[in-house]
């Protein structure tokens, strides 16, 4: 029987510097299992609700996620807004949508930004996160914060976004373009990156189904599933844009989806600013008085996929139950597929290719000899190992 | 889909098994069902409907433990909810790890917040805690004090 090593990574000493904690089985340099372990950051903000009004419940769960803060509060406002038969006016719709895509857009580009670090690609790192600033600038010209930014409420929007912005914003959104065209471009036509991400970490439509993973580790599969198409809600139905798909289900797939859905934000906020140019400014929001009781679910997409929210009200100011599913809790658990047949060389891109978020669900990862107990590999060294191969790589092609 | 084809569907096939039936608006349905008819009837939702499973809120009321499985039809955006009523009394009902691996982290997450038993579950373990918590300790429960 050949000797099996336990190669842990994390929670402590992270891939993705959040804490949560995979043990990879490993015979001799190919990975048999994959085990997690979370709870690392488990903060109890579900029971936490319980005892906040639903107007503080907004705070409570931006706080959720550090990186697409928004969503939460965007399947939370369309799950109340279902309990109390809310209609939004339009225009709030519309900064819905820009807040919801530009966040998705900063986030893109933070993945890509790790994807290449990973690799071993650090100017792709370096490159991703200057692009992404500027986004965040974006953010705080019209919410005043570069993160979480106070923009739902039961209703509609808490803060509008004056016409007299709009000329930086579509300034911004075309310098962008160019940038991602330039990191497409990069990511697309390397050779290095192909042989390290394609036929590495394959998800199949099957494996993605039985895991009921959501998002673009699920579109990246050939599995079409985006909430803002299947269950539209803010402005998404009255706006023309394309759910991206691939079908090979490998780490390639999924940064080309990435990639690729930018330019679909890009469009998506384009257009809503054409449309709130002929609303008034100030219609951001209608009154509602009381949430009665009943349930709600709301769900919106996420960057990583799908957020869901559901709640059970009884017709005070605070839910009785809020239950919150946020897309990684979904992701990371398709581990046990995407990695298990790999090398470990490439454990470190197929566990990042789902863009797991542990503030959301939780992460870390080691490496041990199965029998002795003892460590043999860190999070830092599994990375390192990620970036030899590719180091490897090029040189051969050289 | 439609709302009414479906529901007299489901109610045509689980007969006495379900309950209620309460529609909170066009897109949302939920069904109320005796728990021994969940694994039958989440197999037709899952298998032959092709909804995809989004996850399962526990939760302690004066009623007992209730459980809602919501299920998403990404074809139509319908959202279609399960909802079982179990005892307070040793709360027990059959895992559906059979039927798709989605539903392993969330039975352990109920076990370990509310104390319900998922019968079937190759690995209920705690999903959160090391295990370390006290005997009988349920945070979600609404009696618990922290």
């Amino acid at each position: 029987m050949s000797k099996q090593k336990i190669i842990p990574i994390g929670p402590y000493h992270p891939l993705q510097e959040e804490p949560e904690y995979f043990k990879l089985y490993c015979e001799g340099e190919k990975v048999m299992d994959v085990e997690w372990e979370t709870g690392y950051n488990h903060r109890g903000i579900e029971k936490l609700a319980e005892e906040k009004t639903f107007e503080q419940v907004y705070f409570l769960v931006e706080r959720i996620c550090g990186i697409c803060s928004t969503s939460h509060p965007f399947a939370l406002s369309n799950c109340l807004e279902e309990i109390g038969n809310v209609e939004i006016p339009d225009r709030a719709k519309y900064i819905r949508s820009i807040i919801g895509e530009l966040e998705r857009i900063h986030s893109h580009l933070l993945w890509v930004g790790l994807a290449g670090h990973f690799l071993g690609y650090d100017t792709v790192f370096m490159w991703a996160w200057k692009y992404r600033e500027p986004v965040l600038d974006l953010f705080e010209i019209i919410s005043g914060n570069r993160n979480s930014y106070a923009m739902f409420t039961t209703g509609g929007v808490r803060r509008d976004i004056e016409q007299s912005k709009f000329a930086k914003i579509r300034q911004e959104l075309s310098e962008l373009k160019k940038k991602v065209d330039l990191l497409t471009g990069a990511v697309m036509d390397d050779p290095v990156i192909h042989a390290r991400t394609k036929n590495v970490g394959i998800m199949t439509r099957e494996d993605i189904i039985d895991y009921a993973a959501v998002g673009p580790t699920a579109r990246a599969s050939g599995v079409q599933i985006d909430v803002r198409k299947d269950d539209p809600y803010a402005a998404y139905d009255s706006l023309n844009w394309n759910v991206i798909t691939a079908e090979e289900g490998d780490v390639f797939a999924k940064a080309k989806v990435r990639l690729l859905e930018m330019y679909e934000s890009v469009k998506i906020i384009e257009q809503s600013l054409d449309k709130m140019e002929k609303i008034p400014e100030g219609e951001i929001v209608t009154n509602v008085w009381e949430i009665p009781e009943g349930i709600g679910m709301g769900h919106a997409e996420a960057p990583r996929g799908e957020v869901f929210h559901f709640v059970k009200t009884d017709g005070t100011n605070s839910p009785v139950r809020h239950k919150i599913r946020a897309p990684s809790y979904m992701n990371i658990a398709t581990f046990k597929k995407s990695c298990v047949g790999q090398t470990i060389s490439d454990a470190a891109i197929s566990l990042a290719a789902v863009d797991p978020c542990y503030c959301c669900t939780e992460r870390m990862a080691t490496a041990y000899d199965n029998n002795t107990r003892e460590q043999i590999l860190n999070g830092d060294q599994l990375i390192k190992q990620s970036q030899d191969k590719t180091r490897e790589i090029k040189n051969k092609i050289k | 889909m439609n709302n009414r084809e479906f529901t007299e569907e489901i109610k045509e096939r689980f007969a006495d098994k379900i309950t209620e039936v309460q529609q909170q608006n066009d897109m949302r349905l939920t069904f109320k069902l005796e728990p021994e008819a969940l694994f039958e009837c989440a197999q037709v939702f899952v298998k032959e409907k092709q909804f995809r499973f989004i996850i399962a809120s526990g939760l302690h009321s004066k009623q007992g433990f209730e459980i809602f499985y919501h299920f998403s039809n990404d074809t139509s955006g319908h959202v279609i909810n399960l909802h079982l009523v179990l005892p307070y009394e040793q709360p027990a009902v059959d895992s559906l790890t059979d039927l798709m691996s989605a539903a392993e982290w969330i039975e352990r997450e109920i076990h370990e917040l509310l104390g319900i038993n998922f019968k079937g579950h190759p690995n209920l373990v705690p999903l959160i805690s090391e295990g370390n918590w006290p005997e009988g300790t349920y945070p979600y429960c609404k009696d618990f004090k922290s």
